[in-house]
């Protein structure tokens, strides 16, 4: 597959901060692209470098295969960043066709979407209010919409559904759903990992400004697998059947193990075990980490809150 | 369109549209109107008329201490004293002592006298000084008198200028200290509201954090020059406003004027001569002889493309300063009052640099702050209507409008850099040293 983004060894160092301090990264094209970190691990940074924002002290980025050029290639990209921002004055029609003109659509065509897009989002009776008439659920929808108005092949959203009731975080995340199936490419940037796991193909862990995973969701857990089962069984278990060097026992229910297997020994040799005893076994799972479990042991092992630093430039 | 301009229709649109707009254009040239009539109500009305008692025992002065029955009269009643000259009806009870020394006069009263009056009394009393002792000396009182009618009259010095092209003209200096005094105030004000617009634009946008969502659809430099573009937009047509609204309104005065005093005026300007006593209509008549000069006095086409120049100019070279600061500061308004203060201190200097060069305008003060860019928009704007070259040569004009078409490429040039950092930057307020370092970093 071929990649929408190629960032080679970007640097961004601040006058206190090595914000982003080597990082390369691909993003495939038409994939949903999760960027985790701690506060403060440097991803707005990173954002503000591939939306053209920043320039990268050191390092550089390819869009579709070509040098970013941010002048020519800005229009392609809609980023929504944390820290939303709405004129509070503007009546909200025509600030999404000021937002949706700055991007290169003409007057004409931006109205005809911002008008599929309002009767999508049952915002219609909203084109004539001003902002500060919003609530913060609306003024997020309203983001939202101007994010995507123009088609971009590359959305970067940051933080989405910090805000929105489940109806509506699950409205936008069916939209994610679509437009990433209609070819665009999505950049998530979150700390909420249960909406990663649900919505990510693939990831990329920053921390203190470094990459420090990057991979699948589902080979992340693989590779972070400790080799935990759980095991339910028909009978209860009894303090003797435990007694073995094939695994180590984590927790015990009545009916229920989990237990940690010890290495040089396979599945199958600890099903043939219990079989072996008379046990009938009810389940037999592997227990893979979450990504939530990942991260924090991840981000644990470094200090927790950065420390400022003098950067030799 | 392209996307700056797409930023300065909006900064433009949601200017012009507001009703405060609207408003501040027709109430300011009325606001104005009511000051100058205020303040000249409020002068009449504080020259009351005081009613001096002179204890002056020989009558020294009693000849020649004259009164003005307007503001000042004198009186040598018999009687009054300083315990019962307020009884009596006076403002206050003056003694002159006989002799010589001038330092033994005295004026008691129980409220200071105004300035205006006091000078009067002094003036009077020199005056009669002089003429006693003239009389003397043996001239006559009506000598005297005859004399007096004459030099109380204050001479009309007409200045004729000698033009290049050996056509004399009369120059016409009041005409000039008001049209310079004029433009340079409204430069001076303009200056001040449109920059702080440009500054509290940007401080909006950076509170709002829309800055963000913008600079990923377009340059900052775009960003800001658009929101400096469009705010002087909105400058021009509130000029071009009042200029169609001044123009209305004289072009219906003269409705209002009879017809045969209008056919009596042009008789007069064909003849160059006043006709005497067939004038039914004098106050008139005077109206129009100020327009006349009001018209022809100045060089007009001159003085408005200089004021827009110089009012372009100005504001492009202050804006972009207000813009670099609006751009770092936070929700507080007080850091902005600090990292303004260097901005508006030039400016108010210029100002007071106008007034002086309004009653000198060659001299070295006036010639150089024409020229330098902080502070030639106001301070050139008060030069001009004294003459083109006459008073202004060409060359330092010239060189006035390049030095601040560089002045503003610098100061937008600096601001744009502090801008796409600032913009960006929560949480502390910059100095203005750490501004200048963002200047001379690469981006």
């Amino acid at each position: 597959m071929q990649n929408l983004i190629e960032a080679r060894n970007l640097k961004k160092y601040f006058a206190t901060q090595k914000a982003v301090d080597d990082i390369s990264l691909n993003i495939a094209k038409g994939s949903i692209f999760g960027l985790l970190g701690p506060n403060g691990a440097g991803k707005t940074t990173l954002l503000r470098m591939i939306t053209g924002i920043f320039y990268p002290d050191e390092g550089d980025i390819l869009f579709n295969g070509k040098k970013f050029d941010p002048a020519a290639d800005i229009s392609r990209i809609g980023y929504m960043p944390e820290e939303r921002g709405l004129y509070k004055k503007m009546k909200i029609g025509d600030q999404a066709l000021y937002l949706a003109r700055l991007k290169g659509l003409s007057r004409a065509e931006a109205m005809i979407r911002i008008k599929e897009w309002f009767v999508k989002f049952e915002m219609q009776s909203w084109w004539g209010k001003k902002v500060e008439d919003l609530s913060k659920g609306m003024s997020q929808k309203l983001q939202f919409v101007t994010t995507v108005l123009h088609n971009p092949d590359l959305i970067i959203l940051d933080e989405p559904f910090s805000g929105l009731d489940p109806v509506n975080a699950n409205l936008i995340k069916d939209e994610i759903f679509r437009l990433s199936r209609e070819g665009s490419t999505i950049i998530f940037s979150t700390h909420r990992m249960e909406q990663v796991e649900e919505i990510c193909d693939h990831i990329v862990l920053m921390n203190r400004g470094k990459k420090i995973l990057d991979g699948t969701v589902k080979n992340i857990r693989q590779d972070y697998k400790e080799d935990l089962f759980r095991i339910e069984f028909d009978n209860p278990v009894l303090p003797e059947h435990t007694a073995i060097h094939l695994f180590h026992v984590v927790s015990k229910a009545e009916k229920e193990l989990i237990i940690k297997r010890n290495e040089g020994f396979t599945t199958n040799d600890i099903l043939q075990y219990f079989i072996n005893k008379g046990l009938g076994v009810h389940s037999f799972n592997e227990i893979l980490p979450t990504l939530n479990d990942i991260f924090i042991r991840l981000v644990e092992t470094a200090p927790r809150a950065r420390q400022f630093e003098t950067v030799a430039q | 369109m392209s996307k700056i301009g797409i930023i300065i229709e909006r900064e433009y649109l949601t200017r012009v549209k507001n009703k405060t707009f609207i408003l501040s254009t027709f109430m300011l040239p009325l606001v104005m109107i009511l000051f100058i009539f205020g303040s000249v109500f409020f002068a009449m009305r504080s020259r009351e008329k005081q009613r001096v008692a002179v204890v002056n025992d020989p009558g020294f002065f009693r000849n020649n201490l004259k009164s003005d029955s307007s503001s000042v009269i004198f009186d040598f009643t018999e009687g009054v004293d300083s315990l019962n000259y307020r009884s009596k009806g006076y403002n206050g009870i003056l003694y002159l002592p006989e002799g010589d020394n001038k330092t033994n006069y005295e004026l008691r009263s129980d409220k200071q006298f105004g300035l205006e009056a006091r000078g009067y009394i002094e003036r009077q009393l020199n005056k009669a000084i002089e003429n006693n002792m003239l009389q003397e000396r043996g001239i006559q009182k009506s000598t005297l008198d005859s004399i007096t009618r004459v030099s109380d009259k204050s001479v009309q010095l007409d200045n004729i200028v000698k033009e290049k092209n050996g056509k004399a003209r009369e120059a016409n200096a009041g005409l000039a200290y008001g049209v310079g005094f004029g433009s340079g105030i409204l430069i001076y004000i303009t200056m001040f509201i449109f920059g702080a617009m440009v500054m509290r634009g940007v401080a909006e946008e950076k509170m709002n954090r829309i800055a963000e969502v913008i600079v990923s659809s377009c340059k900052p430099f775009e960003l800001m020059m658009g929101k400096i573009i469009g705010i002087a937009g909105v400058g021009l047509t509130q000029f071009m406003l009042w200029i169609i609204l001044l123009f209305t309104i004289t072009t219906l005065m003269q409705f209002f004027i009879p017809h045969d005093t209008l056919v009596q005026f042009q008789e007069i300007q064909r003849n160059q001569q006043q006709i005497p006593g067939g004038a039914n209509n004098t106050m008139i008549l005077k109206i129009l002889e100020a327009k006349t000069t009001l018209v022809e006095g100045v060089n007009w086409g001159l003085i408005i493309f200089c004021f827009l120049f110089y009012f372009l100019g100005g504001y492009l070279f202050y804006a972009a300063l207000f813009a670099a600061i609006g751009s770092v500061i936070n929700e507080d308004p007080q850091e902005a009052q600090a990292l303004m203060l260097p901005i508006t201190m030039p400016i108010i200097f210029s100002f007071i640099i106008l007034t002086s060069s309004l009653q000198n305008p060659n001299s070295p003060v006036a010639v150089w702050a024409s020229i330098i860019p902080f502070s030639s928009p106001i301070v050139m704007m008060g030069r001009i209507p004294f003459g083109v070259p006459d008073t202004v040569p060409y060359w330092q004009l010239i060189v006035s409008m390049l030095s601040l078409v560089a002045g503003f490429l610098i100061t937008t040039w600096f601001a744009g850099k502090v801008y796409r950092t600032g913009i960006l930057m929560y949480g502390k307020k910059a100095t203005w040293k750490e501004m200048a370092k963002w200047a001379f970093r690469k981006a």
